[in-house]
């Protein structure tokens, strides 16, 4: 190639922390780090619960009931002598799971419904519009009671209705930023080229609107163990002897005079497991976003 | 010779609010942005279309190539018509028409690599072959070396961005190149490289190049012909040699007069047109310049011009045309300096 | 410094401390704004001419940092000021006007509300701020200006916008005004109409401007001085027509080669400043433009002073002496 060229070796603008300079950011912001720490400790929980106690979460030991807490029992025991130690952790497999399970899913249907929504033709978007605003409209409550009438107290019945509550949210979000996008040049440039809906959709429009609804799914998952541990706590959720913070809450209030610890054993990681996953979403929101950045 | 691009009496309306709110209060349901615009251009010819905003140029641009739909008019593409095709049918057609967009960085996907931009026509339209091969042949085109296939766009600058929207049109060579304000944004250092490259290009590959501009320093340089667009319709147009020494159409030789030449000394013709570009929705009336122009006369308001010619090539739409007459002080006084 | 300068840089450095190092981003930057004239500084992208606006008005980003001079505005440096008695200069003394006129006003106040709000300091009684708004806008010339005084503005156009922002800058008759790149974003037919009017109304009003452009032609019509900025430096400085008619840097001379409205015969192959630009956080040795001077000899290893060719013009090249242009 002739023609001089002036720029071709010029430095390329900095290419932007790696990822070991990212997570040194978010450790070096103190609620960032508090947010790793407790979740952590929950998934560590949830993870090692069978090889963290030797207790049984279900063996009943009427013996042993409302016993404060000591070496044996961290954290005592309720009202049929099991240890809530045991219980709790084997609670946070529940509440994860449901997080994990229920949050993916309806992350990845919102993700699809609204990116449809937003790239096609108006009167689909109007249609799923409505879709979501019904939807939306239904309190939680109400929503969870009408599938359990119908299909039992189940986890099942627990996830789908964290999914038909949450689904909405994410789809209007993608909604958004899938309208915005579609007039982006760089979008007309794919289409110029001949590039389908098909084709645009996943490689051009998700990867830019994925990043800040990952941080919106991080943020939303105290949300989802809220629910979930509301429905328990109804007993519209997990049926009994399965251990869920919920339940282990409901039961503790029940029989408060008696022991408080129950209680405490079953609001406490609800409040820990909040915490840390609300913290740990709005730093990595922060960090997200360079217009929140003290530097450059 | 047969046009290789035959655009004829296109015109181009977008959709303003919505069709309910337009019958209940009788608003406009839509305005048109291009007014019947006919012209061709050449095979191996460089044409351009200036206008400023509002002229609706790059409609018109992107209505050639499929991205927003003509409602009126039609355009073809060696002798096939390609307006108001189906996206399939109008696959094979994109192939043969590349096209860089004005937005340097904003036309390159931010989350994809130099290499996966590059590879993107071949995946689009199925071609095979080793792809890896392709994308350093097409940096290399553009003077960029094989290393930039790994960079994304927020580590290119304005000028390397350019280079690489220009690699990705040409990717399938094709026979037509619509440049958007290519030089637009650039420092004037390296504006002449643009130019210069696109010209190489032109010669090597054997394009023609429809390029849209509002820069007539720019067109003087590179456009064998040239049309000049304002609110949707073609006033003037010509070869550029011709259009610049004999400017017809009195927004012509505005246009050119507001281009303040970089010496002190330049006494400049005071062809200043007052007021702002009018408004989609309240199209003047007749000649639709009347109410800027100082030389307006009464049947300017009443009735648009029918076309004429100064030459073969040089056609215009005026009734009171100043073909050349004052123009020619600012061109020649452009070095010059007062003593 | 001169007696009749409303503001002088002296000796500006300023450097902004980034992750990849320190970034030198003006390097000893002289120049002077006489009163009532109109300077224009030139330069392309990387040049410094927003930094150096920016310490002007102090609008520096928090990771800049003023490593060394003086910026006298009246015989006062504006450096050494406290923050609340700068703040009194600004939109009094010292006004500006910027690049985008879409975002330079407040979309949800009217004109009239931010034209009267901005003089709050004039001690004026309500109808006459309202009045000298009405002024104002008629000397921009926009039309029917009483009852625009009440519209939002979305409801202008963008070159209106920058007219009403050029009315609102001048309103306080201040004593310099500055424009980054006013221009920049508007047409070519809207951007002589502004050019005109800030030639006109700095006439009436009787304020400097300093005017930031990388638009030759238009530097050549509305300045009187010129400085050309290269990476972080004065290249040259002087008269509107000792820059174009007599400059004596190379970048100054293949600028002026490069600009296409100076090139007389139309031609397709255009001529170009080869090399890139260089890394200002290691600033190499000698001469900022050495490694793409087509001029450049032995001494060039050792950093130019500004040579002065007359009263008015330096250009900070070893053999400015002997560049004649072409």
């Amino acid at each position: 190639m002739s023609v001089p060229l002036s720029e071709a070796t010029a430095p390329a603008a900095s290419a932007g922390p790696g990822r070991g300079a990212r997570l040194l950011r978010l450790l070096s912001d103190p609620m960032g780090a508090l947010g790793i720490l407790l979740v952590l400790a929950v998934v560590f929980g949830a993870i090692f619960a069978d090889v963290l106690t030797q207790y049984s979460p279900t063996k009943l030991a009427p013996r042993d009931r409302f016993l404060p807490p000591d070496a044996a029992h961290l954290l005592g025991t309720d009202q049929l002598g099991r240890d809530l130690f045991t219980r709790v952790l084997h609670g946070a497999r529940i509440a994860l799971g449901v997080a994990l399970v229920a949050a993916s899913a309806s992350f990845a249907g919102g993700l699809i419904l609204g990116m449809i929504a937003g790239y096609g033709p108006r009167w689909l978007d109007s249609l799923l519009l409505l879709l979501f605003d019904a939807l939306r409209s239904f309190p939680t409550v109400m929503l969870a009671l009408a599938l359990v009438t119908l299909a039992g107290p189940s986890l099942s019945a627990v996830v789908l209705v964290v999914v038909l509550a949450t689904l909405p949210g994410y789809a209007r979000v993608v909604r958004a930023q899938t309208m915005s996008l579609k007039g982006a040049e760089f979008v007309l440039a794919a289409r110029a080229l001949g590039a389908p809906a098909r084709r645009i959709l996943p490689v051009h429009i998700m990867p830019n609107i994925i990043g800040p609804l990952l941080i919106l799914a991080s943020m939303d998952i105290p949300v989802v163990i809220t629910i979930e541990a509301g429905m328990s706590f109804l007993g519209l959720g997990v049926r009994p002897p399965t251990p869920s913070w919920g339940s282990i809450l409901n039961d503790g209030f029940s029989f408060i005079r008696e022991s408080p610890w129950p209680a405490i054993a079953g609001g406490l990681p609800i409040v820990i497991a909040t915490l840390g996953f609300t913290f740990l979403g709005e730093t990595l929101r922060d960090q997200f976003d360079p217009r929140l950045r003290k530097d450059a | 010779m047969n046009a290789l691009l035959e655009v004829e009496d296109v015109r181009i309306r977008f959709p303003v609010g919505s069709r309910l709110n337009a019958a209940i209060t009788g608003a406009p349901a839509s305005i048109e942005v291009v007014v019947g615009v006919s012209f061709s251009i050449q095979p191996g010819e460089t044409y351009a279309l200036v206008g400023e905003s509002g002229s609706g140029k790059t409609s018109l641009a992107r209505g050639i190539v499929g991205l927003v739909p003509t409602h009126a008019g039609s355009i073809s593409f060696e002798g096939r018509p390609i307006s108001r095709l189906s996206e399939k049918a109008l696959l094979p057609i994109r192939r043969e028409i590349g096209m860089i967009f004005q937005d340097p960085t904003g036309s390159l996907s931010p989350r994809q690599s130099v290499r996966s931009i590059l590879a993107e026509p071949f995946r689009v339209h199925r071609q095979g072959g080793d792809l890896d091969a392709h994308v350093a042949r097409l940096l290399d085109d553009v003077g960029l070396p094989s290393s930039f296939a790994s960079r994304y766009p927020h580590q290119l600058s304005g000028g390397q961005a350019r280079r690489v929207g220009m690699a990705r049109a040409l990717a399938l060579r094709p026979k037509l190149l619509i440049a958007d304000e290519p030089t637009a944004g650039l420092d004037v250092s390296v504006q002449g490289e643009m130019l210069n490259l696109l010209n190489e290009l032109q010669a090597r590959l054997g394009l023609t190049i429809l390029i849209i501009t509002h820069n007539l320093n720019v067109v003087r340089h590179v456009a064998d012909r040239v049309a000049v667009m304002y609110l949707g319709r073609i006033v003037e147009e010509g070869p550029t040699a011709d259009v610049f020494a004999s400017p017809c159409h009195r927004y012509t030789a505005a246009l050119l007069s507001a281009n303040p030449v970089p010496n002190p000394d330049a006494r400049r013709v005071p062809l200043d047109i007052e007021g702002d570009m009018p408004s989609l929705f309240n199209r003047p009336p007749g000649c639709e310049f009347h109410p800027r122009c100082r030389f307006a006369l009464e049947q300017c308001a009443a009735m648009f011009p029918a076309p004429a010619s100064l030459t073969a090539g040089h056609q215009f739409a005026c009734h009171n045309p100043g073909c050349g007459r004052w123009y020619l002080e600012p061109l020649r006084s452009r070095c010059a300096r007062r003593s | 410094m001169a007696a009749g300068d409303v503001l002088t840089v002296e000796s500006l450095s300023v450097d902004f401390r980034t992750a990849a190092g320190r970034l030198h981003a003006l390097r000893d930057v002289s120049l002077s704004v006489p009163r009532g004239e109109i300077v224009g500084i030139v330069g392309e992208s990387g040049c410094g001419k927003s930094t150096l606006i920016n310490a002007v008005i102090g609008l520096l980003a928090a990771n800049a940092e003023v490593v060394a001079g003086k910026i006298p505005f009246n015989g006062v440096d504006l450096l050494a000021m406290r923050p609340d008695e700068f703040r009194r200069l600004r939109g009094d003394r010292i006004t500006a006007i910027f690049q985008d006129p879409m975002t330079a006003l407040n979309p949800v106040f009217s004109i009239g509300t931010q034209m009267t709000e901005i003089q709050y300091r004039s001690g004026l009684s309500a109808r006459a701020k309202r009045n000298r708004a009405v002024e104002f806008l008629d000397k921009v010339k926009i039309p029917d200006p009483e009852r625009r005084l009440r519209q939002y503005p979305h409801q202008f156009s963008g070159g209106m916008r920058q007219r009403i922002c050029i009315a609102m800058a001048l309103l306080a008759e201040p004593d310099l005004l500055i424009a980054d790149e006013p221009t920049t974003a508007l047409d070519a037919t809207l951007e002589v109409q502004v050019i005109r009017l800030l030639k006109n109304l700095q006439r009436e009003v009787g304020c400097s401007i300093l005017f930031i452009s990388h638009h030759l032609g238009v530097i050549a019509e509305l300045c009187d001085r010129v400085a050309i900025m290269y990476a972080g430096e004065v290249a040259e400085r002087g008269t509107v027509r000792d820059i174009f008619h007599d400059a004596r840097h190379p970048y100054s001379q293949k600028l002026l080669q490069c600009d296409p409205g100076r090139i007389a015969v139309a031609t397709r192959n255009l001529p170009t400043i080869p090399g890139e630009l260089p890394n200002l956080v290691h600033v190499p040795q000698g001469c900022i433009f050495r490694p793409r001077c087509p001029e450049r000899f032995e001494r060039c290893v050792e950093r130019p002073e500004p040579h002065p060719l007359s009263r008015d013009h330096l250009a900070a090249c070893h053999k400015a002496e002997e560049l004649a242009p072409a």
